[in-house]
Parts: C-alpha cells; sequence; structure tokens
C-alpha cells in the first residue's frame, strides 16, 4: 500500500475512534471498552494472513498461536460485550417498580 | 498487495460495520445492536479472508479459529457478571498476544521491507507482546491469584532500563538487514518481560486504568501490524480502538484524579504511604439496627463497592432496596467514576439486577444530596468514599474526587473486615462519630437487613 495513503487512514481512523467516544454515558464505559476490545478481534484477520504465508514449521506454529489467540480475542469479546448489553435492553425492566 | 474485489469488498463491509457498530455502542439504546452489527462485520471479515488467493496452511488456520472461538465463547458464557473485568482483561492480552505473534512470523520471514514498515512491524510487536503479557497480570490479579502488588528495589529505574533497552533492541531490528533469529528471540522475551515488570507492582485499585490502557494498546498494535500485512480494515478497526481507548484510558484516569504516568510508574502500594493517624475508633452495629435506621428515614443513598460485587449481592440489595421504598424511603444509588474494577462495573451489576437506570446517579449528580440523606449506607466501597482524600495532602490518594457520603446524618458500612482498601489507606470515614460497621458479607448482612424490614 502506498505509505503516504495509509498516514491518511491512520489520522481518519484516529479521529473518527475519538468521535465516538468523546459523548459517551459513564454507564457505557464499561461495555464500551469490552465493544473495542471485541473490535480489534479483527486482528484474527492479520492473523490468518500470517499463517497464510507461513513457511516454516515454526513459522506455522507461531501463526496457529496467533490465529488462536486472535479468534479467542474476538470470540470471547463478542459474548462478554453481547451479555453485558442483554442488561441494557430498553424495556426490559428500565423502570419497572417505581417507589410506593 | 493487489487483492480481488470479493476480498476487499468483505473487509471494506467489515470496516464499516465495526465503525457503525462502535458509534452505536455509545448509547444504551443502540448498544445492542451495535455489538451485533460489529459482530456481522467481523464474520464477514473472516470469511473474506479464506478466499485470499495464494494462501497455505488454510486446514491449520480451520483448526486455530475452532479451538480460539470455541474456547473462548464457552468461558465467556460461563463466566459470572462480577468477573468481567478479568474477562475483558485476558481477551484483550490475547489480542495483543496475537499482534506480537503476527510481527514474528513477518519479522522471521524477512519478507517485510522498508524502513516504515519495519518499523511498525516492530512497534506493535513491542506493544502487542507488552499488551499481552500486562494484559495476562491484570487478569491474575483480577481473579485474586496474584494477591500482592510486587515491587522491586527501585522499580521505576528497572522499568525505564528494561524499556529502554527493548527499544534499543528494536532499533537493530529495524536497521539490521535481516536480522538473525536470536535477535528476534531476545526482543520478543524482553518486550515480554516489560509487560510483566511494568503491571505487576501496580495495585488493584488501579487495575480498570490498566486494563483500559492495554486495550488501546492492543488496537495501536493491531493497527501498525494491519499496515504490516497491507489490510486496511486492520489499520482502521485498530487505529479506531486505538483512539477511543487513549481517550476512555484519560477519562478514567482524570475520574481517579492519577495521570497515567503516576499509575505506572509511582504505584500505590499494598502499604500505606504515609498518611496521618487516624484519631477515635470504629463502632460496630447490628443489622436490626441498621434496618430500623434505614426504615425510618426520609432519604437513604446507597455506595456500592467492589465488596458488592464479590460477594454477588446486587440482587439482594435492590431486594432491600424494594422493601424501603414500599415504606415510603427514598433511596438512591451513588456510583463513583471507578468503583468495582471497571467505570460502569457497578452500573452494569445493578442493571442485572433490575435496579431502573433512573435511580442511579455519578459522582457529579448525586454528591450535593449526602447532605440531605439521613443515612449513607456503603456496601464495600472503601477508598471512593474516604474523606482523607479531600483533607490530607500526604495521602496517596490526596486529591481523588470521592462520594461525600460523610456528609449524611449516618453512614452504615458493610465491610468484610477492618482491613484497608485496595489503595492500603486508613478511612478516616470509620473512625467518625455519625459511622457505624456492619462487619460481614455483603450478602447475608443484606439478607439480615431484609428479614429484620420484613418484620417491622
Amino acid at each position: 500500500m502506498d505509505g503516504f495513503i495509509a498516514i491518511y487512514i491512520f489520522m481518519l481512523a484516529a479521529f473518527t475512534g475519538y468521535e465516538i467516544i468523546a459523548r459517551v454515558p459513564v454507564i457505557l464505559h464499561t461495555p464500551l471498552m469490552s465493544g473495542s476490545n471485541f473490535i480489534h478481534g479483527v486482528v484474527v484477520v492479520g492473523a490468518m494472513l500470517a499463517l497464510g504465508r507461513a513457511e516454516t514449521p515454526l513459522e506455522q506454529a507461531i501463526g496457529f498461536f496467533a490465529v488462536a489467540l486472535g479468534a479467542a480475542n474476538a470470540a470471547g469479546g463478542y459474548v462478554v460485550t453481547e451479555r453485558m448489553l442483554a442488561m441494557f435492553q430498553p424495556g426490559k425492566r428500565a423502570g419497572g417498580k417505581e417507589g410506593a | 498487495m493487489n487483492l480481488p474485489l470479493y476480498v476487499q469488498l468483505p473487509w471494506f463491509l467489515g470496516a464499516l460495520l465495526f465503525i457503525v457498530g462502535l458509534k452505536g455502542m455509545s448509547s444504551p439504546a443502540s448498544a445492542r445492536q451495535g455489538i451485533l452489527r460489529a459482530g456481522v462485520g467481523m464474520v464477514v471479515a473472516v470469511a473474506a479472508t479464506f478466499l485470499v488467493p495464494d494462501l497455505h496452511n488454510l486446514g491449520l488456520m480451520a483448526l486455530a479459529l475452532a479451538l480460539g472461538t470455541v474456547g473462548a465463547w464457552l468461558s465467556a458464557k460461563k463466566v459470572k457478571m462480577t468477573d468481567m473485568p478479568q474477562m475483558v482483561a485476558i481477551y484483550n492480552g490475547m489480542g495483543g498476544g496475537a499482534a506480537a505473534a503476527i510481527a514474528a512470523v513477518e519479522l522471521a520471514r524477512g519478507e517485510a521491507h522498508g524502513l516504515v514498515t519495519v518499523t511498525l512491524a516492530v512497534i506493535g510487536a513491542l506493544i502487542g507482546a507488552v499488551s499481552f503479557t500486562g494484559s495476562c497480570v491484570a487478569f491474575a490479579k483480577l481473579q485474586g491469584l496474584l494477591k500482592k502488588a510486587y515491587r522491586l528495589p527501585a522499580q521505576n529505574v528497572v522499568n525505564v532500563l528494561l524499556a529502554l533497552l527493548v527499544v534499543g533492541l528494536g532499533a537493530v531490528l529495524v536497521l539490521a538487514e535481516n536480522a538473525g533469529p536470536g535477535l528476534i528471540l531476545a526482543f520478543f522475551a524482553l518486550a515480554l518481560l516489560l509487560g510483566l515488570v511494568v503491571t505487576l507492582p501496580i495495585g488493584g485499585a488501579d487495575m480498570p486504568v490498566v486494563i483500559s490502557l492495554f486495550n488501546a494498546f492492543t488496537g495501536l498494535a493491531v493497527g501498525f501490524e494491519g499496515y504490516v500485512l497491507g489490510s486496511p480494515a486492520l489499520i482502521i478497526a485498530g487505529i479506531v480502538v486505538g483512539a477511543a481507548g487513549t481517550l476512555l484510558t484519560q477519562l478514567m484516569a482524570k475520574a481517579m484524579n492519577r495521570p497515567i504516568s503516576n499509575i505506572l510508574f509511582t504505584p500505590i502500594s499494598g502499604a500505606a504511604q504515609g498518611g496521618e493517624a487516624i484519631a477515635g475508633s470504629m463502632k460496630e452495629l447490628g443489622a436490626i439496627d441498621a434496618a430500623a435506621m434505614m426504615r425510618y428515614a426520609q432519604k437513604v443513598i446507597i455506595v456500592p463497592g467492589y465488596g458488592m460485587a464479590v460477594a454477588h449481592a446486587q440482587h439482594k440489595v435492590w431486594e432491600m432496596t424494594e422493601l424501603l421504598e414500599e415504606a415510603g424511603v427514598e433511596v438512591k444509588f451513588a456510583i463513583h467514576p471507578v468503583a468495582g474494577r471497571m467505570p460502569g462495573h457497578m452500573n452494569v451489576l445493578l442493571a442485572e439486577a433490575g435496579v431502573p437506570y433512573d435511580k442511579i446517579f455519578d459522582l457529579e449528580e448525586i454528591n450535593a444530596e449526602f447532605g440531605q440523606a439521613d443515612v449513607a449506607l456503603i456496601i464495600g466501597a472503601n477508598d471512593v468514599v474516604n474523606p482523607t482524600a479531600r483533607t490530607d495532602k500526604s495521602s496517596p490518594i490526596y486529591g481523588m474526587p470521592i462520594l461525600n457520603a460523610d456528609q449524611a446524618q449516618n453512614v452504615i458500612v458493610i465491610k468484610r473486615g477492618k482491613g484497608t482498601g485496595y489503595s492500603g489507606v486508613e478511612n478516616a470515614l470509620f473512625y467518625t462519630d455519625n459511622c457505624r460497621m456492619l462487619y460481614g458479607d455483603a450478602q447475608p448482612m443484606a439478607g439480615e437487613i431484609i428479614q429484620h424490614l420484613k418484620s417491622m
């Protein structure tokens, strides 16, 4: 990839990340940390590319390790986030019992 | 690298879904949809990767994917809500490890060319490796496997020297054409060691900030390795998380009034450092007295902390709250930004127990109300209500914003024992005249209070 194009991507992505978080209620901080943890689980794609190009057994072993770790990051991150957010389902319990 | 459209398009779609998903997660109403969209993005991106031309080891790849996915899926389903913070830490560490391993493969193959590419590969490897071992330590600490904060003599000097050494080795890797395997191995070993050494002395109270920091680290590492591999989807997802995570870390550090450099370099150690001696004594009371005090109060503010979380007392606490409300008592929950082990951790637990959002208040919203409260009930919280943070300049927690529970007419503290909080600092609140201690685990204690409330 053209090096300079990548720098533009870096910059724009950084601003995007910053803007998305800037207005988040405190109650969502933990789920959001967990959610962003899931999203960097896309490292599994990179790990697959690395393993796919590995040749020696050592490279294959490290690549295998990378894919397994990346997949665990993505899967675990997803389930944990989903479980946390399940409790924020609108209308499920919110406003349930008001004080007598 | 020129990839066919049927790979590029799904990757693009994945990146788009990640951003849209993350955006969705920033509001309670759309949060569930957000994670779902991001999940679809992940599946699409991974599936498309199998279609990349000229990839070998597809069988190994599928096996590794299956192993990682199934293992993590099952463990994440099983874990209790209370233990979520350490799970986030460990999955984050795995991501960091994966990024470091990618760099290892690319460096070992010697196929990474060009100053920028190799530099980013090495930086990503360093950050990823530190995040890997650091997150593992964070996991072990929160899981209770590592109880103490281990401090080396001259810890800060060791940290800096080790960091310089790793960076120096990294520079050699960048400048040397096709560095030998020995050098690569030494670099990774030292980078992994650095993560351990930096994280071990940090106390549990600072773990939320540390986990968030490592989360941002892993994001950056993923972004850098994305450049090395020529995958814009990785760059975008990684850098977005890196930037968002950095901001989140700053927000948390600000809430604790502890600059990030302070957390990393002068951790609050297990023993109290300085702090004035506190006059007075702790006064006990029984569950029945606590029940009576709250039953006949006008307004009760509950301050939950990590003690409530470890005791799994949130359901009992909500049951107690409902009884009090039926008796006409106004009950509110006050959440310190770093209560528990992660910001928002208490909110998640209370939501799990069914407490409506409109009863849960932030520090800024509720601090002025403690003066009008008849009872402040503190359940397993300690440092976040320690008035020493306001007054005693020699205290390690001086300057941290606290909940003004001491301004309530009466303070009841449910606490397992006489020990100090995670910072190791004595809590002056417990010695004041209007404070009573209720020793015991939060869950049975709340149960006892409920029994007494029912009979009143």
